[in-house]
């Protein structure tokens, strides 16, 4: 699915991805954690495509194809799902408008026809359901006036909505409380499926718990300095990320 | 200066001849004698004018500009091939200035409502007009009021009698096209919507062909106590077109007017709204969207006059610039001394798409009341690129996410359009002339 080698990327002149080696199988659950500035948000905005950021080294190939050669556009169309860590507001442009755009040309990009208004709206009332979500929502504005965990939740729905073959969650449990959490990883989880991979970036454990990964990955000083399965998220926890950033960088050069 | 003097010398010529052809009701002859002397003294104006200080219009000034007599021969076939919206109720159609029965319909019109042409009215019916003309657009300082003024022949007169509500908006269309030579189109519109009544008027500027031409346009409206009127100018000027308008309005006890300034192209497009809130309890919307592309020039003007208490203004203007066009904002609020418990607000709002547009803003207070709100800001930006990130992300492609917020932008004026028809075209309008490629 996700195979990524010796990335190296930086923004602006600073070097922040100094050579990441991943591989993420269809179906599979990958958290990457990391302390502050260690490059998680990087990786998370390269895969996405975002503006800003220079790839100096280093392949991603997803599903075969070159990932970087992609615009963003073109990477949500193959199935590249980004859940913002900041979802962004965007007055005067209306959710559900947003939604069936983007939708469409995913399916159109598929070979799929184009939902009309009606499929559409029974498409979108049943993952609404799956996220809680009001439906009053829908008809506002893009992010506009809600609330941390609305956001968080809107942008899991947009992810039900558009079913993506990759979807990289980064931090989307920064500044939830845990009724919001639970809400968020529920909907999360229920989207898990074997041709489903998922990125979770996050700095703290406590996101694991509910959305429990398959591998976990330790990310630190631009490159993966640990790998592991879920309970090395809970000695996380437990010992902090200390004990990592002492340690040599085994796992590469 | 000799292009200049010269041009001087043909207005000279051609009002000599325009006074002679016309037959007209002494009063009014003598407002055009004198808008003419005005004229001539202040010649056009120039960057040095504090006014005009960022809007050049010395391409207007060196074009010898003719005044046209009527083109009888103007046809429902080239009126139709400039898609104006169909507003579906009573039309009037001047072309060049000169109103043309043959395209026009005041069908549909309520009893009390007379929608007539200038000329007619001033041979039939001078007494009804000659006590406004020139009352609130005043030609002692402004050269382009008082040209066209000193030319003034046609143009369109509305009468709303007391209590009256008109339901279908009143379409007046403005034509200019000079088949080659560069006409000078100057009508005049009054509107004199008396106590009670209500009415929305729309007014479309479109204009045809490569050759430079000038749609000097004027307009004042009289809102008695208690009236409701809802206005719209939509300028859709040919490429080599330049158009100034004036908008007048005075304000009655607890009326309440807006006007809607929607530039959408024009070489030089020039628009003022001088607004008198004179009426305890009248409030007043000024609102404008305009673009710009090319070598445009948009300038909007306004002056927000609070002459008495409780009265509420609001302003908000937007404006989305890309190649190398530029835009002006100089809005002006006066709060006189007798103008306690005023609330007015101002905004201005430019969109700007490419490296060379530019936009210059200034907002003007005036306020000798001492118990007053005024508010006022600008903001000049640029479309949000983590907005546009987020836009593709979700799949949709650069072209699409630049028109979608480009549109997100201009929203909210949209949406204080009340007249559908009007709105759904200026949606199709602006998704089809905005540049949305990268860079613009």
């Amino acid at each position: 699915m996700l195979e990524i080698r010796d990335l190296h990327a930086s923004a602006g002149d600073r070097q922040i991805l100094k050579g990441i080696n991943l591989t993420v199988n269809a179906g599979e659950v990958h958290a990457i954690m990391g302390p502050n500035g260690s490059g998680k948000s990087t990786l998370a905005g390269v895969l996405a495509g975002r503006d800003g950021l220079e790839v100096t080294g280093g392949t991603v190939t997803f599903k075969g194809q070159d990932l970087l050669d992609l615009e963003p556009e073109e990477r949500a169309r193959e199935g590249v799902f980004l859940a913002f860590q900041y979802p962004v507001e965007i007055p005067g442009v209306n959710n559900a408008y947003l939604l069936k755009a983007g939708l469409n040309e995913v399916r159109k990009h598929r070979g799929e026809p184009e939902l009309d208004a009606m499929d559409f709206m029974t498409l979108i009332r049943e993952r609404m359901a799956l996220l809680q979500m009001d439906d009053t929502l829908l008809s506002r504005p893009v992010n506009e006036g809600f609330s941390g965990g609305e956001k968080k939740r809107n942008e899991i729905f947009q992810m039900a909505v558009l079913e993506p073959t990759l979807a990289i969650l980064d931090e989307t449990d920064s500044g939830l409380d845990i009724d919001a959490l639970k809400t968020v990883a529920g909907g999360v989880n229920a989207l898990r499926s074997p041709d489903r991979s998922m990125v979770v970036v996050t700095h703290y454990q406590r996101l694991l718990n509910y959305i429990v990964p398959d591998f976990v990955h330790v990310l630190s000083g631009g490159r993966i300095v640990k790998s592991g399965g879920k309970e090395l998220a809970l000695e996380l926890e437990a010992k902090g990320y200390g004990w990592i950033e002492t340690e040599p960088a085994t796992a590469s050069v | 200066m000799t292009q200049i003097a010269t041009g001087a010398d043909s207005y000279a010529a051609q009002f000599a001849a325009s006074a002679q052809a016309s037959a007209l009701p002494n009063a009014l002859a003598s407002l055009r004698d004198d808008a003419f002397h005005c004229f001539d003294r202040l010649g056009f104006p120039t960057t040095r004018m504090e006014d005009w200080r960022f809007s050049n219009v010395a391409p207007i000034a060196q074009t010898p500009f003719v005044a046209p007599e009527r083109t009888p021969t103007y046809g429902q076939a080239a009126l139709d091939a400039l898609s104006l919206p169909k507003l579906g109720g009573p039309e009037l159609v001047f072309v060049n200035g000169w109103f043309m029965p043959g395209l026009s319909t005041t069908d549909g019109l309520p009893a009390g409502v007379r929608a007539r042409s200038l000329a007619e009215v001033l041979v039939s019916d001078p007494d009804t007009v000659l006590p406004h003309l020139g009352r609130l657009a005043r030609i002692e300082n402004h050269a382009f009021t008082a040209l066209n003024t000193a030319f003034l022949r046609d143009g369109a007169v509305i009468e709303i009698g007391a209590g009256i509500v008109v339901d279908a908006p009143i379409h007046l269309v403005f034509i200019t096209t000079g088949g080659g030579v560069p006409v000078m189109s100057q009508p005049r519109a009054l509107v004199l919507a008396d106590a009670n009544s209500q009415v929305r008027v729309v007014e479309s500027h479109a204009g045809e062909g490569d050759t430079p031409y000038l749609n000097n346009t004027l307009t004042e409206i009289v809102v008695a106590d208690g009236a409701v009127v809802d206005h719209y100018a939509i300028v859709r000027e040919a490429q080599a077109g330049f158009r100034i308008g004036g908008l007048f309005a005075r304000l009655g006890r607890a009326s309440n007017f807006s006007s809607h300034a929607i530039t959408l192209s024009g070489a030089i497009v020039r628009h003022e709204a001088h607004v008198v809130l004179d009426g305890e309890g009248a409030v007043c919307t000024l609102n404008g969207l305009y673009l710009g592309n090319g070598q445009q020039l948009v300038d909007n003007q306004t002056t927000m006059d609070h002459a008495k208490p409780h009265c509420d203004s609001y302003e908000l203007y937007k404006g989305i610039l890309s190649g190398r066009s530029r835009a002006v904002f100089n809005g002006k609020i006066i709060v006189r001394l007798d103008a306690q418990k005023t609330d007015a607000k101002q905004s201005n709002k430019a969109l700007l798409l490419s490296e060379d547009a530019q936009v210059t803003t200034k907002p003007q207070l005036e306020i000798f009341a001492d118990d007053v709100k005024c508010t006022h800001g600008a903001t000049v930006g640029q479309l949000d690129a983590e907005s546009l990130f987020y836009l593709r992300s979700r799949a949709l492609s650069e072209a699409q996410a630049r028109q979608l917020l480009i549109h997100a932008f201009a929203a909210d004026l949209l949406s204080h359009i009340k007249i559908d028809a009007v709105r759904r075209q200026l949606d199709t309008l602006l998704t089809e002339r905005l540049p949305v490629g990268a860079g613009g």
